[in-house]
């Protein structure tokens, strides 16, 4: 059950993972220095080293200020400060965990009646306020002394490459610890109260409680790194941190070394041994630090304007992300209690006890021990077996992938060339066809012209004869009409002759889609009327159409006159325009 | 995970590569003075040694751009640095060019102008002679960059004023001369212009990366 309700804290901590780890490695991967791969790896071994070692002071701070008791009360109020963070991510506006979950125990605290501790309150505020300064403070220095270094030490391009690859690669190591440090009471700080007191036997080591809830929520947020890290890495990276690499070193170097003043216990003591005040152990918004960091850098290089509206975000995030969460909490918590019937809070109408983690850890002396020797031996064995088998799996796979993509080049080869065979088939298919229609028209023409000729021989020859027969007629009469038999075979020839036949035909076959055209425009039309218009379509005179319509100029002009008509010419229009625009 | 193992390499093939080109500058300005004086045999010497220097400074910067490549380095300053060795080589490929057209055009050269032809040379060389040691600056003292660059551009404008002197000399003094050959001459006088033209643009780019370069 507590792991369950566990699943609020560790949303926040994937949501702080996903954002967080880019302030980081935001510009090693941005600008192609590290691959996110290395980057995501350091980020999350060294987040969650830092939750589990040092995570625990800030948790203390963050439990002062309410300490939520009831496991279903901490789960509503990791949910709401979740929701607020990831409700402000999703329309781009800047968000803080850390403000976020202050603003949700605010609003734990207001339903529950506990009392808010002001100072804690006070404290954790001057914090927010401090840290960007500090953040400044230390970028600017670490920037001079930086550019001094560089300035002295005149290092070669090339070579300063790769030692800014394994200052990025350090730096943000030291980063994610102390991201991991301090902002782990924001993921698992409100869970505190509702630990179980138990201990984890794992066979070669032992863990309490409070430590495997620290352990859970840094793999939290190193799921988050590794979910969705990329591109806001990518993003943060050509974006607001889109600065030289020895830059990106100052900034990480300053954020993290505010994170880590406000996360180490052992500074803090040490500061106090030495008799200065006591370093609040309070969690500090990373984003905000790295704004900071920037501006920091902006001023040794006498940058004039600062960009009010980064500032005016800053802002914003104080005012607006602790008052969202704020409310979004109690109506939450009232919803949880009233609806479901679940206790929010352990404590009624008492001032609430503030347990720290030190006390949580004393109730371990009453401790149940929890054997894990055996799931632990387990879970190592898989760790082992499951990247051999991946290794295996994805050799195979590259094999069979290389083997597919030569089967898929052979097989685009194969079809490209019957694709080009079938292209040059089709050609030669067309070309013997055109050539096959010529030869035919050819063979036609010859025939036509056989014909003819034989044609011409037999007519000639019977006019000779005819001829023939008139001069042996003595009779004039009979001459006479001879004679005019003759003249009327010689017009009978000239009507039906197959030349004007054969013009005819060909000019209906070239014509044959304007033919169509026109009978279906004017079903009017008679064929004669079409043969003439497409006469005059091809700029024949009136003259020249007469013998090939055997009729008489005159009569040529009368058939031009009724296709006006049919065609409904007006006066003005041309008939000859009017067919060839048909 | 991060390898240091080519900046080495890389380090010392830009070393090379502008040796290259010093001696590549330094052969043409001795070609042109063996064209001058008509020692022929000298400056055939010199037209294959800055060949076979072209051809050189050609390979190493493939290899510096396979290794920038493959080890992934300098990602920021990648396509600025191709482009600088790019830019040099060509004044490497302008040298070769210049002395090419010497040897296949054998410009007809008064006597009377040699001098004026060898301070054009010197000059235009000097141009080049002051970038090298910039560019070499640039890579670990990028905020002297920009002192160090009016040399270039001052040597540019010399030679500018140089060639203008010649042409001028060229087309009012000289009477006796063809209009071809005057031709001839100017085209000549710019090819010679031309190195120190090539000069003060990679001086421009180099300008350019110090800002990006000093943090």
């Amino acid at each position: 059950m507590f792991l369950f309700f566990l699943t609020g804290g560790l949303f926040l901590g994937w949501s702080l993972g996903s954002n967080d780890a880019a302030n980081i490695f935001g510009t090693a991967v941005g600008s192609k220095m590290l691959r996110f791969r290395t980057a995501a790896t350091i980020a999350s071994i060294f987040i969650i080293l830092g939750a589990v070692v040092q995570g625990s002071g800030t948790t203390e701070t963050l439990g002062k200020l309410g300490t939520v008791d009831a496991i279903a009360g901490a789960f509503t109020v990791a949910i709401c400060a979740a929701i607020t963070v990831f409700a402000f991510n999703r329309n781009k506006l800047p968000a803080s965990t850390t403000q976020a979950i202050v603003g949700s125990i605010i609003g734990w605290n207001l339903f529950t009646g506990n009392p808010t501790d002001y100072s804690t309150l006070t404290t954790i505020l001057s914090t927010w306020i401090v840290g960007p300064i500090l953040g400044i403070i230390f970028s600017a220095l670490l920037f001079i002394l930086t550019r001094w270094l560089l300035r002295k030490l005149q290092i070669h391009l090339i070579k300063l490459d790769g030692y800014i690859r394994w200052g990025l690669i350090i730096v943000g190591a030291f980063g994610a610890y102390s991201l991991g440090a301090n902002n782990i009471a924001n993921v698992v700080g409100v869970f505190i109260g509702s630990i179980p007191p138990i201990v984890v036997d794992f066979g070669l080591f032992q863990i309490t409680g409070i430590k495997l809830v620290f352990l859970l929520g840094g793999i939290s947020i190193a799921i988050g790194v590794f979910t969705y890290g990329s591109k806001v890495m990518e993003t943060v990276g050509r974006g607001i941190m889109n600065l030289t690499p020895e830059a990106a070193i100052v900034v990480v170097l300053a954020h993290s070394l505010v994170l880590f003043i406000f996360s180490s216990t052992s500074l803090s003591i040490l500061l106090e041994n030495i008799g200065l005040p006591r370093i609040p152990l309070v969690p500090v918004s990373s984003s905000q630090l790295v704004v900071g960091a920037i501006i920091g850098i902006g001023l040794v290089k006498g940058v004039q304007e600062l960009q009010l509206k980064t500032i005016g975000n800053i802002l914003l995030g104080w005012l607006l992300i602790p008052l969202v969460s704020c409310i979004l909490s109690f109506f939450a918590l009232f919803f949880i209690q009233n609806v479901f019937d679940l206790n929010v809070t352990g404590a009624t109408n008492e001032q609430l006890a503030i347990p720290s983690v030190t006390e949580v850890d004393v109730k371990l002396d009453v401790a149940n021990n929890l054997n894990l020797v055996y799931p632990f031996a387990f879970a190592i064995a898989i760790l082992v077996l499951v990247p051999i088998i991946y290794l295996i799996f994805r050799q195979r796979k590259s094999k069979i992938d290389a083997q597919n993509a030569l089967l898929k080049k052979q097989k685009e080869l194969i079809e490209a060339q019957s694709a080009l065979t079938e292209l040059e088939l089709r050609a030669m298919r067309l070309e013997n066809t055109s050539l096959a229609s010529k030869l035919e028209f050819k063979r036609n023409e010859l025939v036509n012209y056989a014909l003819n000729i034989i044609e011409q021989q037999n007519f000639l020859s019977s006019i000779l004869s005819s001829i023939n027969e008139i001069k042996k007629t003595k009779n004039d009469v009979e001459q006479s009409a001879k004679l005019d038999n003759l003249m009327m075979l010689i017009k009978q020839q000239m009507n039906n002759s197959d030349k004007v036949k054969v013009f005819n035909l060909e000019v209906d076959k070239i014509h044959r889609d304007f033919n169509q055209r026109l009978a279906t425009r004017y079903p009017d039309l008679t064929e004669s009327d079409r043969r003439l218009a497409i006469l005059i379509r091809l700029d024949f005179s009136s003259k020249e159409i007469a013998p090939l319509l055997n009729i008489s100029p005159k009569s040529v002009e009368i058939a031009r006159y009724r296709l006006r008509k049919k065609l409904e010419l007006k006066d003005r229009e041309n008939l000859t325009e009017f067919l060839k625009s048909l | 995970m991060v390898k240091l193992s080519g900046s080495k390499k890389v380090i010392k093939l830009l070393e090379d590569f502008f040796d290259t080109v010093d001696q590549g500058v330094l052969v043409f300005k001795n070609g042109v003075n063996n064209y001058l004086y008509g020692n022929k045999e000298n400056f055939h010497d010199n037209l294959m040694n800055l060949v076979r220097l072209e051809n050189d400074a050609d390979l190493i910067k493939k290899e510096v751009e396979n290794l920038l490549y493959t080890r992934s380095l300098v990602p920021q300053f990648r396509g600025d640095l191709l482009k600088l060795l790019d830019d040099m080589d060509t004044i490497l490929d302008t040298v070769k060019e210049n002395l090419s057209q010497f040897d296949v055009e054998m410009p007809s050269i008064p006597v009377e102008l040699n001098q004026d032809f060898n301070k054009l040379t010197e000059l235009s060389v000097s141009a080049v002679e002051s970038l090298l040691p910039t560019v070499r600056a640039f890579f670990r003292t990028p905020d002297t960059v920009r002192d160090q660059l009016h040399r270039v551009y001052f040597f540019e404008k010399e030679t500018d004023k140089m060639a203008l002197a010649i042409k001028k000399k060229v087309f009012h003094e000289m009477t006796n001369l063809n209009l071809s050959e005057k031709f001839h001459l100017r085209y000549f006088t710019l090819h010679i212009e031309n190195v120190s033209d090539v000069a003060q643009k990679v001086a421009d780019l180099l300008s350019i990366m110090a800002i990006k370069r000093t943090i």
